[in-house]
């Protein structure tokens, strides 16, 4: 029995995926838990596994499609099975009026290009709930084969309406009779030549960066605090650690950081919280999220439970994880689900900065550069080990006092390492 | 073209038609000597005489019945409520024997009657002498339901009206008796069961009748200061409805607000609405909205009353919901 491979949802806010690439073809074998196809979502990029073994029989979309989620992609079934591709999606969709087409191109025809850096999107999905527009909106698009889903809607509620129909279309028709027209250039006579500007289409992780943080910084009233660290013991203490280990199971700083903060974080659950309304919700695990910079933006990676993971179950999984995330193959269950932050740009030579919370999360640490600095002790200027980390605190959750209590603590394990061992 | 009022387009249209055809015959409250509680039939005692013009007593239901037996026998009956409130007393007549007995006796009879009845709210007359139930009478097949906004329209229905070989519901709005338009000169006849745009526009479709096109050919004006061009539709017949020029409207404005005067539920604006969705799904750009009196016996009171009443600001709110 043939079975369909659906668009996953993954996350509770996916609505749809653009199938980047195909990783097997029609005809190719295929074991259940292979990679069929990378799909790239509002966070990143991931890989779609077959749920079955068999033999691909047929790729049901076109790379580049934006796909609603549960939405037939694939079927994998017996090299000899019939096929048939409308009474097999019948047979596993609920709703049969789903459709999926396949973008034909029609030769010598002239078609309307989409918007700059749009993939032609083959699927057009009336029934979809989660496109919210107009009947005629939707008729229109329907005729005119555009997407809703990229349509930004201006009516109430984000509904997409005519007007909002016909500034594509006017745009559509912009481009197409006016080819030759760059946007974007400043018509400046007689400039030595320089650089010239260029317009870059916003990356779906770049889309939902943007939305996330201008949603963070603008509804979130955030105060922040800065503490600085003494940092000569953890340092040695990592330096003789490491000793012991192979290359590739070395322990970072950071994952020392992972580990304080998660156990100061059990010491402070109203840090290890969200913001909801009318309550505060206090997080049972404590799930550290990790900002690891990726080609376009960055992407937080969860170390889940880091309050009870030793330092080397920590580092060998954030290691793993924050490679899958730069080669823009995360798994989503490795990016979901943190409760508290840290961003970390230590490597860059910073002193100190300040963070943007990562919703619904209550406070962010942002973690600067441990630097050689001049310190006083005893009335004696000497040399020593410093590091000074600012944390972005949710005001609605928490005050002042609290977050200079929380620093005060996490000195605690930073500076007393050994605590971080037992 | 002459510029008269509504009482008058009235007076005129039944003049003409007693003029025209000995059979019509006027008979209501107050309808002879005293020349109708709206002045309507003024002089038409002293010119057409008693056996014409019947003063009865102050019993609907009797009205109505002599109406009937009289339509049945071969006259053309034009009875007078005083007002539409009153015909519930008489609604069997009005609901169940008029419409229905050219059906029930296989087109053996017809019932060629018209009830005029002033109808509508705003003149502080309490709760039960100021409604505008018009859907419940337009409920009924075999019943015409006209209800004019333009002496022009008054005049010209209410001769066809007369003319008719079925029973017609004719409505008068009690404060439109002054509204002055241009009528035309002459004979002249409108179908009943044709709606008329009666002020072109692009950008949303105002469907309305009686009183409602008064206030929003107010609310028209209003909104073009603000560059909002509203096409107004007027139904003129709420049965046989005739949703034509409705659906051209709204197929080239995408957005609709319906005003009446009568309650919102299970009105008129719902079932115009309603034949908009079924018929012209695939052009709303916007929900259609509806205008209509507060879900309220209409108070006595003057500011309450008017608070309860749609009014020209409820209009353009409306409008301009619809085109967000």
């Amino acid at each position: 029995m043939a079975e369909t491979i659906n668009m996953p949802k993954l996350g509770f806010d996916m609505a749809e995926g653009t199938l980047v690439r195909w990783l097997k073809k029609e005809g190719e074998t295929v074991a259940k838990g292979d990679v069929l196809a990378e799909i790239e979502t509002d966070k990143a990029t991931v890989e779609v596994e077959s749920s079955a073994s068999g033999v691909v029989r047929k790729l049901l979309v076109d790379e580049g499609a934006v796909v609603p989620v549960n939405t037939p992609i694939a079927i994998v079934g017996a090299a000899d099975e019939v096929i048939s591709v409308s009474s097999e999606q019948l047979s596993v969709s609920s709703e049969p009026s789903s459709v999926v087409s396949r973008p034909s191109p029609v030769a010598g025809e002239q078609t309307a290009p989409m918007p700059a850096g749009d993939a032609q999107s083959s699927i057009v999905n009336p029934q979809s709930s989660i496109v919210k527009a107009s009947p005629l909106a939707k008729r229109v698009a329907r005729e005119r084969g555009l997407d809703l889903s990229r349509i930004q809607g201006t009516g109430p509620g984000g509904r997409i309406v005519r007007r909002d129909i016909e500034k594509v279309i006017s745009e559509q028709l912009l481009v197409s009779s006016a080819p030759s027209v760059v946007s974007g250039q400043p018509s400046v006579a007689a400039r030595p030549p320089s650089v010239e500007g260029e317009t870059v289409a916003l990356t779906k992780l770049r889309q939902a960066i943007a939305r996330r943080m201008s949603e963070a910084k603008s509804s979130v009233p955030h105060f922040y605090v800065t503490h600085e660290y003494k940092m000569d013991a953890l340092l040695a203490l990592r330096a003789q650690i490491n000793g012991y280990l192979p290359e590739e199971e070395k322990v970072s700083v950071n994952d020392f950081i992972i580990r304080a903060v998660a156990l100061t974080l059990r010491e402070f659950p109203n840090l290890n919280a969200s913001f909801a309304g009318d309550k505060v919700v206090r997080h049972g695990a404590v799930n550290v999220g990790v900002a690891v910079a990726v080609e376009g933006g960055l992407l937080t990676v969860v170390c889940k439970d880091a309050d009870v993971k030793s330092l080397r179950q920590i580092a060998a999984e954030v290691k793993r994880m924050a490679a899958g995330a730069r080669q823009g193959k995360v798994r989503p269950e490795d990016i979901e689900g943190s409760t508290f932050s840290i961003s970390n740009l230590g490597m860059f030579d910073v002193e100190n900065f300040a963070a943007i919370i990562n919703p619904p999360e209550a406070a962010i640490l942002a973690v600067g550069s441990a630097r050689q600095v001049p310190v006083v002790e005893e009335g004696q200027v000497r040399a020593g080990w410093r590091m000074k980390a600012t944390i972005s605190v949710d005001h609605r959750v928490s005050d002042g006092a609290e977050a200079a209590q929380f620093m005060q603590a996490l000195a605690k394990y930073l500076e007393e390492p050994v605590r971080l061992l037992v | 073209m002459a510029r008269i009022t509504m009482r008058e387009a009235i007076s005129q249209a039944l003049w003409e038609e007693m003029e025209r055809d000995p059979a019509v015959f006027i008979l209501g409250e107050e309808v002879g000597v005293w020349g109708g509680t709206y002045a309507v039939t003024k002089g038409f005692y002293d010119h057409f005489g008693p056996e014409r013009v019947k003063d009865t007593p102050i019993a609907e239901n009797a009205i109505l019945g002599a109406a009937i037996g009289a339509a049945l026998v071969g006259l053309r009956p034009i009875a007078e409520l005083m007002t539409i409130n009153f015909a519930f007393s008489a609604m069997d007549y009005v609901v169940n024997q008029a419409p229905k007995l050219r059906y029930m006796f296989g087109g053996q009879f017809k019932v060629p009657l018209v009830i005029r009845a002033v109808g509508g709210g705003g003149r502080q007359l309490g709760a039960t002498h100021s409604q505008t139930p018009d859907a419940v009478f337009a409920h009924f097949p075999g019943l015409k339901v006209v209800s004019p906004g333009t002496p022009e329209d008054a005049k010209g229905l209410l001769k066809t009206a007369i003319r008719s070989d079925d029973p017609v519901l004719f409505l008068e709005h009690a404060t439109m008796y002054q509204v002055r338009g241009e009528v035309p000169e002459g004979e002249y006849l409108i179908p009943i069961g044709q709606s008329k745009v009666q002020r072109p526009g692009r950008d949303v479709t105002i469907v309305t009748y009686a009183k409602g096109l008064e206030l929003s050919l107010k609310a028209a004006d209003e909104l073009a200061k603000e560059g909002i061009e509203a096409e107004i539709v007027d139904l003129r017949t709420l049965r046989p409805l005739d949703m034509g020029p409705v659906l051209e409207s709204f197929k080239k404005t995408n957005r609709a607000v319906i005003v009446e005067e009568g309650w919102r539920s299970y009105g008129v604006g719902a079932e115009v609405a309603a034949r908009i969705y079924e018929e012209a799904f695939d052009y709303a750009d916007a929900p259609i909205l509806r205008v209509a009196q507060k879900e309220v016996p209409l108070p006595y009171n003057r500011t309450l009353e008017q608070a309860a009443l749609p009014q020209v600001p409820d209009i353009t709110a409306a409008v301009k919901e619809a085109l967000k």
